[in-house]
């Protein structure tokens, strides 16, 4: 029961990164695109500046979280994927400091290093965090002890970079919707076409994905045939595929938005509902049976205490998100020279 | 296999030690700035809002650097140091992931509102955004102590098929080790916010340029400087020295060079140690000080390495110095603040400049301290990672080569080197801008705040 818990946790904590880094991972992509100069593209930057740093918190304490729920997921996931995260490492640092020391110095050349640095980092961003999802559905070779050695040849296959794909496409999409919703004029104007765009390649992708789950994982659909209930979380995905483009003619920048971010949590919420109680699936033929809830988590009485804590937190880090996003609410300024 | 674990150790000494370099500067700047916000609110004073707003853009940048360069350090647990993840996950996972929602939510959601709101908010809400921070990055600290004590000292766990078994929340936060540990960092990295803002005041001062910021800076931080340059001696450090040795006889051995199990053991204020004959090389020693310093007499028998097993000792010679240079500059620190503080008080320091160029030529000197410290406190650890439970040589992560390892830690080395440098060179452009003055708008939009700031 606890562990199960704890997979919600878990499933909870990388849904909120998605969805709360993913719209400026999002913006990032797209930055060097949709900002036509310096300007504009200070203006992108401060759509996201106030709030980019606590959306990364989400990832720490998701990786808090796996750490004292799952520590054996944590040290066989990070050891195996060992060069894919450190380049994710490498492209947050080159990422956050494009983000905070761009507007340090008011020099065109300089701005442009770092507009440069953030945008082609985000976008990379982008693609491997949708290749680790696509390899964590696919599974890993788990040896004798449970662990593997995850090298590039293993890891960019046609399946993980299909995810990568997708990934860039929803998160360009989901950085447009919110750049329409922060921005006015012609900034504005052009996020919005810019999301009823990439709306296209996103749905296409995700299908692509959905049909390729079938290939790859047969067995995926145990749970939802087990557990009709389930099948809630891709209807809902599905409902919020078709309520971007219906809010985005309507003009509704907010509904847009969030009908992306719902989308968002659903993939992730829909992918968690196929994998469980597995937490990184075996390949055929593997030494190990896959990482699941059980083989992987602490002991009880760490998960016990862990829970309440997590709750307590949880409760606070509630009241923080509403009030930020209250604070920095309304449209950004644009500054002029 | 054993270059594996040089190649590992390599980079988590350097990353950790690059990275503190941030965090110990804004966890003292927070609360310094939280004192000149609540200052300019009692006082109404503008001076203390434009040294608070020109502190708040060194903060800023410093904060940004130490979260790029922090995110790795949880990170590495799991890719360098899988088989301690595997282990003391269960238990050390509760402290980092407390860390994350307790600490990092609230500083970076008010650290927002602290650099770019002051418009926005009222000037009530700005105050508290500051003392937020400043308890935010506080209280990062003392979870990131509290994991540290645990390696040190491991508490309130039992051991559970291979993994360590969580069974009291409040012994792991309430860690006897960490109860004077956490006080001397918190108070070390005081001693680097206050010689940091007394030198840069120094500075200014000596350039004859933004005089008035420039008396502020110094009377805040030679004030603070001295309170807490005395605090670090005592109580914190040497009740935390007494904890070393109750805890960590060796480590402690360490330290004093203490080659022999001895009473009247004493301090050797100078010596080599040489680990080949066993003993330290021309040696000045203060009789009786060690017995008198751990157990409050001077005739007290003082545990050598001559009583400790050879696997169970760290590298004497390394852990010896790096906490002489503490001791050594910590004493320098003492005699320099609090005679800069007299001189303050007697009216004559703005005019001594022989003291304000001490002043200013002291500030790399306490990131030393502070860093010597905490070798003290890892190197002194080995060969353990978590104290009498598991070596270090059986932490790391098996599926990782030193190849692998190298690779990744050049690349650190490289990206770091580039990090440091646009740090100086921010660093050096605010000091060189210097404070505005009461008019200067810190922005009310994103970090477009800077363009509205240059453009005045």
């Amino acid at each position: 029961m606890i562990n199960s818990l704890w997979f919600v946790v878990l499933t909870v904590m990388l849904a909120g990164y998605a969805v709360l880094d993913g719209f400026d991972l999002g913006v990032g992509t797209i930055h060097l695109l949709l900002g036509r100069d310096t300007r504009e593209r200070g203006t992108l930057i401060d759509a996201i500046g106030p709030v980019w740093n606590g959306n990364e918190v989400w990832l720490l304490a998701a990786g808090g979280s796996m750490v004292v729920a799952f520590p054996h997921l944590y040290a066989a996931s990070f050891s195996g994927f060992y060069l894919a995260l450190m380049l994710v490492l490498w492209l947050l640092l080159l990422r956050g400091l494009g983000i905070e020391f761009r507007h340090q110095i008011e020099q065109d050349l300089w701005r442009h290093a770092w507009d440069v640095t953030f945008s082609v980092a985000s976008a990379l961003l982008a693609l491997l965090f949708g290749v680790a999802v696509g390899n964590v559905l696919h599974g890993v070779p788990l040896d004798a002890s449970g662990e593997f050695r995850g090298t590039f040849a293993l890891l960019l296959n046609p399946f993980s970079i299909l995810g990568g794909l997708l990934s860039v496409s929803v998160l360009s999409l989901h950085g447009a919707n919110w750049i329409a919703l922060k921005t006015e004029g012609e900034l504005q104007a052009r996020a919005r076409s810019a999301a009823r765009l990439l709306w296209w390649p996103a749905v296409a992708l995700l299908a692509a994905m959905v049909a390729a789950s079938f290939v790859v994982r047969p067995d995926f659909t145990h749970n939802f045939a087990a557990h009709p209930v389930l099948v809630i979380a891709p209807l809902v995905g599905l409902l919020a595929s078709i309520a971007v483009p219906y809010f985005r003619t309507r003009g509704d920048d907010r509904g847009a938005f969030l009908a992306g971010a719902t989308l968002i949590a659903a993939i992730l919420a829909s992918v968690a509902a196929g994998l469980y109680p597995e937490l990184l699936p075996a390949r055929a033929g593997s030494a190990h049976p896959a990482l699941d809830i059980y083989n992987s988590a602490s002991p009880e009485g760490s998960l016990r205490t862990a829970l309440w804590v997590y709750l307590g937190g949880i409760a606070l880090v509630a009241v923080y998100l509403v009030n930020i996003y209250r604070v920095w609410g309304g449209k950004v300024r644009q500054v002029y020279h | 296999m054993a270059d594996a674990i040089v190649a590992a150790r390599w980079q988590f000494a350097f990353t950790i030690m690059f990275h503190y370099l941030f965090p110990v500067l804004t966890m003292g700047l927070g609360v310094l700035i939280a004192v000149l916000k609540t200052l300019e609110l009692r006082t109404r004073d503008p001076a203390y809002g434009i040294a608070a707003r020109f502190w708040a853009r060194i903060f800023a940048i410093t904060f940004a650097t130490g979260v790029v360069t922090g995110i790795p350090m949880e990170f590495q647990f799991g890719t360098n140091w899988a088989a301690f993840s595997h282990l003391a996950g269960p238990v050390v996972g509760q402290t980092l992931f407390m860390e994350g929602v307790f600490a990092f939510f609230a500083e970076s959601s008010f650290l927002g509102v602290f650099l770019f709101a002051e418009k926005r908010v009222s000037r009530g809400l700005h105050w508290l955004s500051s003392i937020m921070v400043a308890l935010g990055a506080v209280v990062s600290g003392f979870f990131i102590v509290a994991t540290n004590a645990w390696m040190q000292h491991p508490v309130g766990y039992r051991m559970n098929g291979g993994r360590a078994e969580l069974t009291s929340l409040w012994q792991l936060v309430s860690n006897p080790y960490a109860r004077w540990q956490y006080p001397h960092v918190i108070s070390g990295s005081l001693i680097v916010a206050s010689m940091v803002m007394a030198g840069i005041g120094s500075y200014y001062l000596l350039s004859r340029r933004h005089e008035a910021s420039g008396r502020l800076f110094v009377r805040v931080g030679v004030i603070a400087g001295a309170i807490f340059a005395c605090l670090s001696l005592f109580p914190t450090g040497s009740f935390h020295g007494e904890n070393i040795a109750r805890y960590q006889p060796a480590k402690m051995a360490a330290m004093e060079g203490l080659f022999q199990s001895t009473e009247r053991a004493g301090i050797a204020i100078v010596g080599m140690p040489d680990s080949e004959r066993r003993e330290l090389m021309d040696p000045i020693v203060v009789p009786g000080a060690l017995s008198y310093l751990v157990y409050g007499d001077f005739r007290a028998r003082v545990v050598g390495l001559n009583d400790i097993p050879a696997d169970q000792q760290p590298p004497v010679e390394i852990v010896y110095y790096a906490y002489h240079i503490m001791v050594g500059l910590g004493t320098i620190f003492i005699a320099v603040l609090v005679l800069s503080a007299l001189l303050l008080w007697r009216g004559r320091l703005f005019q001594s400049r022989g003291t304000l160029w001490v002043l200013m030529l002291a500030v790399p000197f306490p990131y030393i301290a502070n860093h010597a410290g905490w070798v003290v406190a890892e190197v002194g650890r080995q060969p353990w990672v978590v104290y009498g439970v598991q070596r270090s040589i059986e932490g790391t992560s098996r599926n990782v080569t030193a190849g692998m390892t190298y690779f990744t830690l050049f690349g650190f080395l490289g990206l770091y080197l580039v990090v440091g440098l646009l740090y100086l060179l921010l660093f050096a452009r605010i000091v060189n801008r210097g404070p505005g003055d009461e008019h200067e708008p810190l922005g009310s939009v994103g970090t477009g705040a800077a363009v509205a700031e240059a453009r005045s």
